[in-house]
This record gives C-alpha cells, sequence and structure tokens, in this order.
C-alpha cells in the first residue's frame, strides 16, 4: 500500500488546507452533535424525562391528623409500585436578609436520598444534596435560589440552600432530610405511586379513588399537560434548528471530502502513470479523504460535547425537564454519519478520478476539466467590468458541483441567520405585548390606603391634576364564568382602558359595561366564539365583543368595572400626559395628594426569553461560522487548483490586491445567489415555525408578531449572503495574493 | 537598459543559484543566456522580471530598481516594462486566444476598444488570427507559444524576456518562434533570451553570455 500512502502523504504537506478541512469538518461535527442533541432533547421532552426519573403517576398527601405512618405505608399494596412514606412539613421561606419580602410558602418533603427510591428519583442540576438538619434543596422552578444561600424561616430559625433539583412529576418544592422535616412541623406523609396502567383520565381516577377520601392526590396526567403547554413552544423551534445544523453539516463535509479528492487529481494521474489500479486509487481517496476528516470529527465531538453542557442546560430549562447528560450514542452517531457522509461525496469523486484517463488527470492543474464554464468565461471577458473581478466571477462556473455546493451552503447560513432574526423579533414582540400597559402610558398611579383605612379616589386627584391628558384605571377581579371549573381571571377597567393599545385579533375594545373582552385562552378554555354572550354569578350577561392578544397563553378576560357592581379592586391608573407636560414635576404633584406615583418602566425580559435568546444566538453563531469554514475550504481548494493559473497572471501585471479581489470576487455569485434563496427559504421557516410554537402553546399570535421583516431588513440579509461568502475567502485570498509568482508557475 | 551589480540568490540552505553575478544589457540589443541546466539561468530571468528577489546586489532595469520594488509595484512594473514567453506557454485554458492576448492590458485597465485593435493587430502579424476565437487546448505547439508572444508584446513592453521559447517546440515549429524573434529584435524590441539552443541563439542574438554555477563563464 506503499501508493497510497505517497498519495496521503502528498495531502499532508499541503497544510494549510488539511488544516482547513480539519477545522471544516470539525465545526461540521461539532453542529452535528449539538443539532442531535437537539432533536433528542426536542422529542417527546416530557415523557422521556418522566421515564429517565421512573416519575411518580400519583403523588399522595395524607394529613397525620388522619393517617398514621403505617396506613399511609398500607397502601403501597394498591399500586404496581409504591414508595414513601416520606414527612411533610408546609413552611414559609425567604432569603435571609430581604425583611421587606413577605415568605413564600413551600411543601417540604423529607427524602434522604432520592437517588435510591425506585420512583421519582429526582435529579441534582447543582449543588448537593442534603446532608444532615439545616441544610435544603430547592426545587427549580420560578422561585430560584442559588446555593449557598442563607434562607430564613417563619419560625425563626435558618436553612442553608446546598442545592437545586428537578422531580418532572413535581412532587415537592423543596426537599430536606426526613429528621429536618419531623423539626419543620410535620404535617403529614407522602406516598408515591407507579401502576401498569395510567395512560387514561379514567384508570387514573379510578386509582385516586381507591386511594380513599382520605388522600389528597396529584396526577402525573395534570403534571403532563402544564409541560406540553411549556414544551410545544419550542419543540418546532428546536427541531428547525436541528435540521437546518443537521443538512448544513452535511453539505460542508461532504464538499470538503469530494473537494479533498478533486485537488489530488493531478497526482493521482501521476500514480496511474506509474501504474496505479483504478481500486487502489479509490481506496488512496477515501483514505485521503477519512483521515483529516476523522482528525475533525473526533475534534468535533470533543468540542460539541464541551458546549453541550450550557445548551443541554438551557434547553431542560425551556422544558423544565433534566439536562441530558452527554450522550455517546449521539457522539457515535455523529462521528459515524460524518464518516458516511466523507465515504459517499469521496466515492464518486474517486471514481471519476480513477475512471479518467491518465493524460486527462496528467492535465488537471493546468486545465479545468473539460470545457466547462466557457460560456461564463466569454460574457465576462466581453464585460466592462474590471478583468480581476471579471475573471473572479466566471471562475466557479467551471466547477459547477462546487459552486452549486457553495451556494447551498451560503444559503443554509443566510437561512439560518434570517430565521434566527426574525424568531428574536417575533419573541420581542410577543413580550412587549404583555407591557403594553406601561408603554402606553408614561405615569401609574398605585393604590395606596390613608392612614385612616380608607381607599382615597386617585381618580379624582388625577382628572383634577393640570397636566393629564388621557387615563384610565384597571384591577385585577376573579370573574365567574358558567360552565368553567374555576374562576376566570380577570382585569376590570375603568374610563377609557382601550388606550393600554392591546393589539386585537379578532372584533374590537368594549365601549360599555356588560361588553367584554377575552383573550384566546378565554374561547379555548369556554368553546365560546366572539359574539357569544357568557353568565355567571356577581354579573350580568356578558357578551364577548372582541378577542386581545395580552402576549399569554392565560385564560382572561377584561371588562368594565360597571360591569361587576359588588366589587371593589385596587386600582391602577395608568395616565398619559399632555403633551409638553414635565414628569417629574407632575409626579411631585401627585405624591404631594398622597399617591404613591411613579414614571412608567416595561420590565426587562423574562427569564424564558433570554434563554431562548442566548440559545438561538449560540446556534446561529455555529451555523453562520460552519458555512463561512464551508465557502474558506472550498475557496481554498480553488485556489490551490488554480495556483499556476494565479502565477500567470501575476507574472503579466496582476498586483496583489487584484489577485485577493479576484479571488473574493470569485464567490460572488454564490454568495448572492446562496443569499437571495436563503432570505425566502429563512422567512418561510420562520412563518411556519413561529405560529406552530404559539399553536402548541394555545396562543394565537397578531400577524405584527410574525410579519417582522422589514423589505430593508430582507435586502441587507440577502446582502449579508455575499458578505458571508466574502468573509470565508478572506483568508485564502489573502494567501492567494501572497504566492510568490516564481514558485507558482513552478508548481504543477 | 538592465543592470545587474554583483547579484546572489541562495535558496534556503543550498548553494547560491547566482553567485556574485553581475552583467549589463543595453537597449535593442538581443541578449542569450545559455549554460547547463540547474547554471540559475531562470533564476536571473525571473530577478528581471521582478518576479523573484536577490539575496545581494542590485538589479536595474530603465532606471527602476527592481529588488527594491514591493509586489504591487513589481506587478505594476511587470505591466509597463516587461514581457514574459515561457517554455510551456502558460496560457490560461479557458480563456479563447483573444482573451489571453488582451489579458496584460485588461489587468493595466487599458480601454477597451484600444486593446481589441491592438490584439487584433499582433495575431495578424503573428499570423495566428485565424485562431482568434479557438481555444489554447486545440492549437499546436508552435502556434500557441506565438499566441504567448501576443500576449507578452500586449502592452508594448520595452523588454522582452523569453525562458527557453523553442523548449517545448519541434523543429519546424522552433524555426517560427525564431523567425518571429529576429523579426521583433529587428523592429528594435530588447530580448532577453534564455536556451539550450544554440542554432537559436547564434541566429537572434547580438551577444551570448554563458552561466556556470550562477556565475558568467569566462572566454
Ligand atoms: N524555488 C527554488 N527553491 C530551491 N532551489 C531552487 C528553486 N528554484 C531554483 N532552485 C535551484 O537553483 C538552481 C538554479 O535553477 P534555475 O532554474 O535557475 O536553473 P536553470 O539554469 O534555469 O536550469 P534549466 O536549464 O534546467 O532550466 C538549481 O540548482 C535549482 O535547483
Ligand atoms: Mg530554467
Amino acid at each position: 500500500m506503499s501508493a497510497i500512502r505517497t498519495v496521503v502523504r502528498g495531502a499532508q504537506r499541503r497544510r494549510v488546507s488539511t488544516i482547513v478541512i480539519v477545522a471544516a469538518t470539525a465545526m461540521a461535527v461539532t453542529a452535528t452533535v449539538l443539532a442531535g442533541l437537539l432533536l433528542a432533547a426536542s422529542s417527546a421532552p416530557f415523557a422521556n424525562a418522566f421515564a429517565g426519573q421512573h416519575g411518580a403517576h400519583l403523588t399522595a398527601f395524607f394529613d397525620s391528623a388522619k393517617t398514621t405512618k403505617d396506613q399511609a405505608a398500607a397502601t403501597a399494596s394498591q399500586a404496581g409500585q409504591a414508595t414513601g412514606p416520606f414527612p411533610v412539613a408546609a413552611t414559609g421561606i425567604r432569603p435571609e436578609g430581604l425583611q421587606g419580602m413577605p415568605f413564600t410558602a413551600l411543601r417540604v418533603v423529607g427524602r434522604a436520598d432520592p437517588g435510591r427510591d425506585p420512583i421519582d428519583k429526582v435529579s441534582l442540576l447543582s449543588g448537593r444534596w442534603a446532608r444532615t438538619t439545616g441544610e435544603i434543596v430547592m426545587a427549580r422552578g420560578d422561585l430560584r435560589i442559588a446555593p449557598g444561600t442563607v434562607v430564613s424561616l417563619e419560625n425563626g430559625s435558618t436553612l442553608t440552600v446546598v442545592g437545586e433539583a428537578r422531580s418532572i412529576s413535581q412532587t415537592a418544592q423543596a426537599w430536606v432530610t426526613p429528621d429536618q422535616a419531623a423539626a419543620l412541623g410535620q404535617t403529614g406523609w407522602q406516598m408515591l405511586y407507579r401502576y401498569a396502567d395510567a395512560g387514561t383520565v379514567a384508570a387514573m381516577t379510578a386509582h385516586q379513588t381507591a386511594l380513599g377520601p382520605a388522600a389528597q392526590t396529584q396526577s402525573w396526567l395534570g403534571v403532563r399537560d402544564d409541560a406540553a403547554h411549556r414544551t410545544q413552544l419550542f419543540v418546532p423551534l428546536l427541531t428547525a434548528f436541528g435540521l437546518i445544523g443537521l443538512a448544513l453539516a452535511a453539505l460542508v463535509i461532504g464538499n470538503v471530502a469530494a473537494g479533498t479528492v478533486a485537488s489530488a487529481t493531478r497526482r493521482i494521474g501521476v500514480m496511474k502513470a506509474l501504474g496505479l489500479t483504478p481500486a487502489q486509487v479509490v481506496r488512496a481517496c477515501l483514505v485521503q479523504a477519512l483521515i483529516p476528516g476523522m482528525i475533525g470529527a473526533v475534534l468535533g465531538i470533543i468540542a460539541g460535547d464541551l458546549l453541550a453542557v450550557p445548551l443541554t442546560a438551557d434547553v431542560a430549562d425551556l422544558f423544565g425537564t433534566v439536562p441530558m447528560s452527554v450522550t455517546p450514542w449521539v457522539d457515535a452517531l455523529a462521528v459515524v454519519a460524518a464518516v458516511l457522509v466523507i465515504a459517499a461525496t469521496a466515492a464518486p469523486a474517486a471514481w471519476r478520478a480513477a475512471r479518467l484517463r491518465t493524460v486527462d488527470a496528467l492535465a488537471v492543474g493546468r486545465t479545468p476539466l473539460s470545457g466547462r464554464g466557457r460560456l461564463a468565461a466569454r460574457l465576462a471577458a466581453r464585460s466592462r467590468l474590471p478583468r480581476p473581478l471579471s475573471l473572479g466571477l466566471a471562475q466557479p462556473f467551471t466547477r459547477p458541483a462546487r459552486l452549486l455546493a457553495m451556494l447551498l451552503t451560503v444559503a443554509f447560513g443566510t437561512a439560518a441567520a434570517t430565521f434566527a432574526i426574525g424568531l428574536a423579533s417575533s419573541l420581542r414582540l410577543v413580550q412587549a405585548a404583555d407591557q403594553k400597559p406601561a408603554t402606553s402610558a408614561d405615569v401609574v398611579v398605585y393604590p395606596s390606603r390613608d392612614a385612616d383605612g380608607s381607599v382615597p379616589n386617585p381618580g379624582a386627584v388625577i382628572a383634577a391634576t393640570p397636566g393629564t391628558g388621557s387615563y384610565y384605571g384597571r384591577g385585577p377581579a376573579d370573574i365567574t364564568i358558567d360552565g368553567l371549573r374555576e374562576a376566570a381571571r380577570g382585569t376590570v377597567t375603568t374610563g377609557d382602558a382601550s388606550a393600554a393599545g392591546y393589539e386585537m385579533l379578532e372584533g374590537r375594545w368594549y365601549t360599555a359595561p356588560g361588553e367584554a373582552v377575552v383573550t384566546t385562552g378565554f374561547l379555548t378554555a369556554t368553546g365560546k366564539h366572539i359574539g357569544d354572550t357568557v353568565t355567571g354569578t356577581g354579573h350580568g350577561p356578558l357578551t364577548l365583543v372582541g378577542e386581545v392578544f395580552d402576549g399569554s397563553a392565560n385564560n382572561h378576560l377584561y371588562t368594565d368595572v360597571a360591569t361587576l357592581p359588588g366589587l371593589r379592586a385596587p386600582f391602577e391608573w395608568y395616565v398619559k400626559l399632555t403633551p409638553g407636560t414635565d414628569r417629574a414635576a407632575y409626579l411631585q404633584t401627585l405624591t404631594s395628594r398622597n399617591l404613591m406615583a411613579e414614571a412608567t418602566r416595561a420590565e426587562g425580559a423574562d427569564g424564558t426569553l433570554i434563554v431562548l435568546n442566548s440559545l438561538t444566538a449560540l446556534l446561529t453563531a455555529l451555523l453562520v461560522s460552519v458555512a463561512a469554514l464551508g465557502v474558506l475550504n472550498a475557496v481554498v481548494l480553488d485556489s490551490r487548483d488554480r495556483v499556476h493559473d494565479i502565477g500567470v497572471q501575476k507574472s503579466i501585471g496582476m498586483t496583489p490586491k487584484q489577485t485577493a479581489f479576484m479571488v473574493i470576487s470569485s464567490v460572488g455569485v454564490a454568495g448572492l445567489i446562496g443569499g437571495v434563496a436563503g432570505v425566502p427559504a429563512g422567512y418561510l421557516v420562520h412563518h411556519w415555525a413561529v405560529p406552530a410554537m404559539a399553536r402548541g402553546a394555545g396562543i394565537r399570535l397578531p400577524d405584527s408578531t410574525i410579519d417582522v421583516f422589514a423589505p430593508t431588513l430582507l435586502l441587507t440579509l440577502a446582502l449579508a449572503g455575499l458578505i458571508l461568502a466574502a468573509a470565508g475567502a478572506l483568508l485564502p485570498a489573502g494567501w492567494a495574493a501572497r504566492t510568490r509568482t516564481a514558485v507558482a508557475l513552478r508548481t504543477e | 537598459m538592465i543592470d545587474v551589480v554583483d547579484v546572489s540568490r541562495r535558496y534556503e540552505g543550498d548553494r547560491a543559484a547566482l553567485d556574485h553575478l553581475s552583467l549589463q544589457v543595453a537597449e535593442g540589443e538581443c541578449l542569450a543566456l545559455l549554460g547547463p541546466s540547474g547554471s540559475g539561468k531562470s533564476t536571473l530571468l525571473n530577478l528581471i522580471a521582478g518576479l523573484d528577489r536577490p539575496t545581494e546586489g542590485s538589479v536595474t532595469v530603465g532606471g527602476t530598481r527592481v529588488d527594491r520594488l514591493g509586489e504591487a509595484a513589481a506587478a505594476r512594473y511587470r505591466r509597463a516594462t516587461i514581457g514574459l514567453v515561457f517554455q510551456f506557454f502558460n496560457l490560461l485554458d479557458d480563456l479563447t486566444v483573444t482573451d489571453n492576448v488582451l489579458l496584460p492590458a485588461q489587468i493595466a485597465g487599458r480601454p477597451a476598444a484600444g486593446s481589441r485593435r491592438r490584439a487584433h493587430e499582433l495575431l495578424e502579424t503573428l499570423g495566428i488570427d485565424r485562431h482568434a476565437g479557438a481555444y489554447p487546448g486545440r492549437l499546436s505547439g508552435g502556434e500557441r507559444q506565438r499566441v504567448a508572444v501576443a500576449r507578452a508584446l500586449m502592452n508594448r513592453p520595452p523588454l522582452l524576456l523569453a525562458d527557453e521559447p523553442t523548449g517545448a517546440l519541434d523543429t519546424a515549429s522552433g524555426a517560427e518562434v525564431r523567425k518571429l524573434l529576429i523579426d521583433l529584435h529587428a523592429d528594435g524590441q530588447t530580448i532577453v533570451l534564455v536556451t539550450h539552443d544554440e542554432v537559436l541563439a547564434e541566429a537572434v542574438a547580438t551577444r551570448t553570455v554563458r552561466l556556470v554555477d550562477g556565475q558568467v563563464a569566462v572566454g
């Protein structure tokens, strides 16, 4: 096999292109690993996490006043599998030192080591499990308290947070040792059950009933539906990213492999002239493509596993699941996929090289294969463009396959960027809808009490204050609606509350008592439509006159306070000032009249949005880099093939600048067409994925949150393809410009 | 016109390809460089063309210190001053004959109409206008070399450098090129010619210099 070694060694001598091949493969494999993890994490995240923790189908609480420990333990015989009883305590906590803050009520369960329990194997996300009294492990949720924090209890004692954990079955809000639970003032026992038949509501209801009236139970089906609400929002999004990543990685790896073989064609010709058989040629080519490919794949796996740590943590927070550990099978799959793609693309190239007549193979390097691209060359020569530009533009047409691959690479990169930018804008707009009352007013006046406890009427004060333009008041109310199990969360208003500026999905804002505006969630929950009337206690019939978008998936109803005569809601007042009014002075006037008022401000982005944005940024950066490296690799290979021509051009007076310009413009066609094709692709994916995300979460989005692409933005993105390609070509252009002419002319 | 003073060129580690060599060429002269393989003829030509730089010594062409030019300046110098002809033609195979000939003018940014006229004239003069639209791959060696000469002359360079222009040609084609060089020189073209071909040197050159081991051989 010494012949093969000769061919391979030839490749090793071309250090720069070998490094580029390794780097491009490595990045592509990194993208594959991460995309694979995304796809794995996004497929049935709840089911997988639940199975992984051996989750509890039923969580039961027995009041210790009515049920003894033995009685609770005896219920185990009713289930397929059971664990417990664990002592349960209820307590209120707050981080030490925050005296003003109210205590947060927690259901705390005493468990020694959840990993050993057969059901609900809680996963530690950070820190460690509680070992002694005085320690507490928080369940990761809305309330996040970092390990190391000391929390005060209502009874005056303190606990130290030592870890954060997640139970997919949501069996507790915090955990302590069993001794500590007893010390906190035990209120009852917790039992966890698993059943062979747990898939239907009927079956679960039967199991709940069998436990007797003393048990307070929580079914896994409810937990699952809550999770689905959360999860479905992001599944289409992450799936789209995963698929784009996989396609781009395959494209780049394939292109790298085919290019490696193509650039070895001339050496293959020499080897054939010396007696290498076609079979040997194919084998040599495969080995040559696979060696840097394998090195790159290994580096890519390492990088992918490192990046997977923050990525899977982000994804787990989005899904409310546990981060997937670095999974050997995703790694293995990525390597196998990379090798297969390399072999699949290198083999045809190798086969072509093997079948090429030796004389033709020998001529390669000086001559582009056959007469392809001549029309482009002729047209370019006729054009009035500067010659280095027209030479560069015509160049890729001699290798249509490589041109197509580069074009697709740029298109994928541009599509990913377009999608990511659109997604970020959509999410920002959805988030902004939530903040409409604040952003559409200048001043907010909070409810306050006079010393004698009576609620003053801020409305009258505001109306009498100079500078007030328009104002309205709003306050929370629970509104019972016939047909809904729980009261709908509502907002009652006084004055012209349409000034809040919520976007209407359908219908109009209410103008009279007895009319109401509701969210999509309300319509889904009640099965009503705009125009229908709903009834309930505490109010007369309510006509639904409009469907409003307030950025949430909640079941929510807005109506005039006069609709609910008995209600005394604490109002917040939103004031729009007349133009030219000094806000600070205005606030001072209100304060002097005993009102608590401040300038409106939008709250910062919420945690989910931050996680999602950082995730999107990470994936986009990766995909764009992979695309740029793909272009870089293609240009390096191309410049190698053309090094002799470049020498000739330099010998007749082409300056380094002109040479660099020529090489960069050789990616112009691919950059421009790739960008122009990638933008609509990214646009379509965005227009599919974002509404799908919202539908999954039970939200209907107004068109304004989906049509986020201004024409100038689209144009800029299309040109970004050109910039991406040019960025990829920059380094090789510099190398080509620096090539010593005398050396290039000697090169064969 | 050419003034090479005490020039050495060493490649890494190796012995000198050129070793303290000095040489003058006057305007209108046709100098033939002879010498065994590896004696440094191509190296010297590269130095004069500004394709390479000497390790020591100076190369002056038409008043320009070629050895001190940067890459970009050297490229502009070549455009204006040098026409190069190689043993293996070095035509660009994906361009037609005309486009190959036009290339130096286009790279230099000369007006298109004038360049086309000039290219057409050159092809006519050199007897290859029949092949103007053809690709180099289809031409015979002699024809290709005439295209290469046409390209070298495109920008009317004061100095024509030819490195074994007949080295890859059969006797008949070699004779065509020889005749061409004689005619050019008769029109006043300054030429430096590297060759193994004694007949060619005899027929064209006004002076012959023999290189041995990177030095001018005496006698
Ligand atoms: N780029 C290079 N790197 C190292 N050595 C070189 C390089 N170019 C030329 N040489 C060496 O310099 C010496 C002179 O080479 P040059 O090409 O000038 O010879 P030449 O007289 O043109 O020979 P020939 O008649 O065979 O073309 C040779 O020994 C050659 O090996
Ligand atoms: Mg030589």
